[in-house]
């Protein structure tokens, strides 16, 4: 109880830098909001005093205040799930757009990164166990693939699966013309076949790590003593390599999984950008491209709690599977 | 006590490295059944090697090029360890010839507690043992190695050399084999364990009745602990003979300098020896 309480005050600590970050930073970028607006406005036609300050009150960045009232308002906004309204996408509140593009990007890249883990895991360690069989051959094509940077391998997997020949769409969510959004057959097959390729390019970039860090954990763990403890006990040979080799082996790659898992949210932008999925990581860049303050912030927040979250989990998990780190704890 | 209960015929092991390792040449042993038996000598010498071909636990490039390890079983039957199949030898083990390691410390899994690691034994080997007849056996033997049962929920980490070795002894009796091959058991323990551990196994032997092959360097802990001795030397058996007499009367020149280079408590260097070679 006194790990889960200690770890629980680490990430409270850890969650308060990370807001306070993420309120400053935007405030230190060049460029004011509040000019973009106005600049969009005044195409359309003169703008008066009285119109300024009504948007400077909309988006919080009210250059009159002092920054630490800025901050109280900040924090008080969060507090009430607040986020602002975006200017990019004015005049929608900035929660709203990211309830519509998170789903998105969790669905894509959080399966590919599960699908990746779990395969590259099990390959690892089959290739481990049976040490010089030709699974050990497929290690150096896997991580050739890791090593080419990822959106080269994603436009060329793109070019030739989309355009040469055209077995996936070349970009999208869905099809936007036949299905409607929603908890229907049609809609949820369209989404998979269009999440099929991009999901593809990510795990074909990320298996190597998982299968060659498996396979050396496998193959040192073998030599372990236990190991022919285990054998001269007469157990199975699925037991041992499942119970007492890959059990034991897979604790480094764990902790991988939870850094990877807490970018899943931050790593989608290029993704998204090559495939034009309409997830978190598009809507950051044309946050970025707008100087759309609050959206970015709101995507940052997201991005720090997902990578907080994700090793939270991965810290608890850990204690439970591996019964060393608890008693040190 | 000499009706035999394995025989070991010329076993031959090589290790196929460049050049080839002869690690054991040409053993020929009989256990008999009941009886402790000692197996001597330096670093290096075979001794792990021979146990190991035994079970067939050698790994490539260890290969057994000649002679046959059979074991005969308690109603009659011989069970020539090579011929069995991997599924066949994979039952065998433990059931019949059971291990406690070297590497005492590390013998133990770090992430599986000593209870799963014992109802391992259980539920491959008597599949139709209920889950408290399992719970019950393993807190039983615990005890009777003088572990408490409580220690069952504990994880190998949370145990002290000497009683991680007593928790693989503890396992190693759990199907109640007919021999038990202990390679090296108490080399990582200090001499009081030690001498704990091997009272209790000799309390154990005497209650179950099964036979130990005992592999050591430490020759006067084996003239205290065997019924015979037999001296390795080069992967051949030097000296093979009773206990008593391989001390008082030894006719191998090496098992005279093995004698002769331990040291007495109160005497000069050598003096260890009762007759002087």
């Amino acid at each position: 109880m006194r790990y889960l309480s200690r770890k629980l005050g680490f990430y409270l600590v850890a969650l308060w830098a990370a807001l306070t970050l993420n309120f400053l930073i935007p405030r230190m970028m060049p460029g004011d909001p509040v000019e973009i607006m106005l600049a969009k406005l005044g195409q359309k036609g003169p703008v008066t005093p009285e119109s300024r300050e009504a948007i400077e009150a909309m988006l919080g960045t009210d250059s009159s205040r002092p920054l630490w009232a800025q901050y109280g308002d900040y924090l008080a906004g969060l507090a009430n799930g607040d986020l602002g309204v975006s200017l990019v996408f004015f005049p929608a509140p900035v929660s709203s757009i990211i309830a519509q593009t998170l789903p998105w990007t969790i669905g894509l890249i959080g399966l590919a990164t599960i699908i990746s883990f779990l395969t590259g895991v099990g390959l690892g360690t089959l290739a481990g166990w049976k040490r010089g069989s030709w699974m050990d051959n497929l290690i150096p094509v896997t991580t050739m693939f890791q090593s080419v940077p990822y959106f080269w391998l994603a436009l060329i997997l793109l070019f030739l699966l989309g355009s040469v020949w055209p077995v996936f769409p070349l970009n999208g969510g869905y099809d936007v013309y036949n299905v409607t959004p929603g908890w229907n057959g049609p809609f949820l097959a369209s989404v998979v076949y269009y999440g099929t390729l991009p999901a593809l390019t990510i795990i074909l970039s990320s298996i190597g790590g998982w299968m060659l860090g498996m396979r050396n954990m496998m193959v040192s763990t073998l030599s372990d003593d236990y190991m022919v403890t285990a054998e001269a006990k007469g157990l199975r040979s699925r037991r041992i390599m499942m119970r007492y080799a890959a059990r034991n082996a897979v604790l480094p790659s764990i902790s991988g999984f939870a850094i990877s898992l807490g970018f899943v949210v931050a790593g989608s932008i290029i993704t998204e950008a090559v495939f034009s999925y309409p997830g978190i990581g598009s809507a950051l860049l044309q946050a970025v491209g707008g100087n759309d303050y609050a959206l970015m912030q709101g995507i940052l927040l997201i991005i720090t709690l997902s990578v907080l979250g994700a090793n939270l989990l991965v810290d608890l998990l850990y204690s439970v599977i591996d019964p060393r780190i608890r008693a040190r704890g | 006590m000499s009706e035999p209960v394995l025989t070991i015929e010329n076993l031959s092991v090589d290790y196929l490295v460049d050049p080839v390792v002869h690690a054991v040449r040409d053993v020929s042993l009989t256990l008999r059944r009941g009886e402790v038996l000692g197996l001597a000598g330096e670093s290096g010498c075979g001794k792990s090697t021979l146990a190991y071909a035994i079970v067939r636990l050698l790994k490539p490039p260890a290969m057994i090029t000649s002679g046959r390890a059979v074991f005969h079983a308690r109603g009659g039957g011989d069970i020539d360890w090579g011929d069995l199949g991997p599924e066949d030898l994979r039952a065998a083990r433990w059931d019949k010839i059971s291990m406690v390691f070297q590497g005492a410390m590390n013998s133990l899994n770090p992430v599986i507690s000593i209870r799963d690691q014992f109802e391992d034994i259980f539920t491959t080997h008597r599949p139709a043992m209920s889950r408290r007849d399992r719970r019950l056996r393993c807190g039983d033997l615990l005890e009777s190695v003088g572990v408490d049962r409580g220690r069952l929920t504990s994880y190998p980490h949370e145990l002290s050399g000497g009683m991680r070795q007593r928790v693989m002894i503890a396992m190693a009796m759990a199907l109640e084999p007919q021999i038990m091959i202990m390679d090296e058991p108490t080399t990582a323990l200090d001499v009081v364990v030690q001498r704990e551990i091997l009272r209790e196994l000799t309390r154990l032997r005497d209650e179950h009745g099964f036979a130990v092959v005992f592999i050591t360097h430490d020759l006067p802990l084996l003239l205290e602990i065997s019924d015979r001795i037999a001296v390795m030397r080069d992967g051949a058996i030097a000296e093979l003979g009773d206990a008593y007499q391989l001390y008082t009367q030894p006719r191998h020149d090496y098992t005279k300098q093995l004698l002769a280079s331990f040291p007495s408590l109160t005497g000069d260097r050598g003096s260890f020896l009762r007759e002087s070679a």
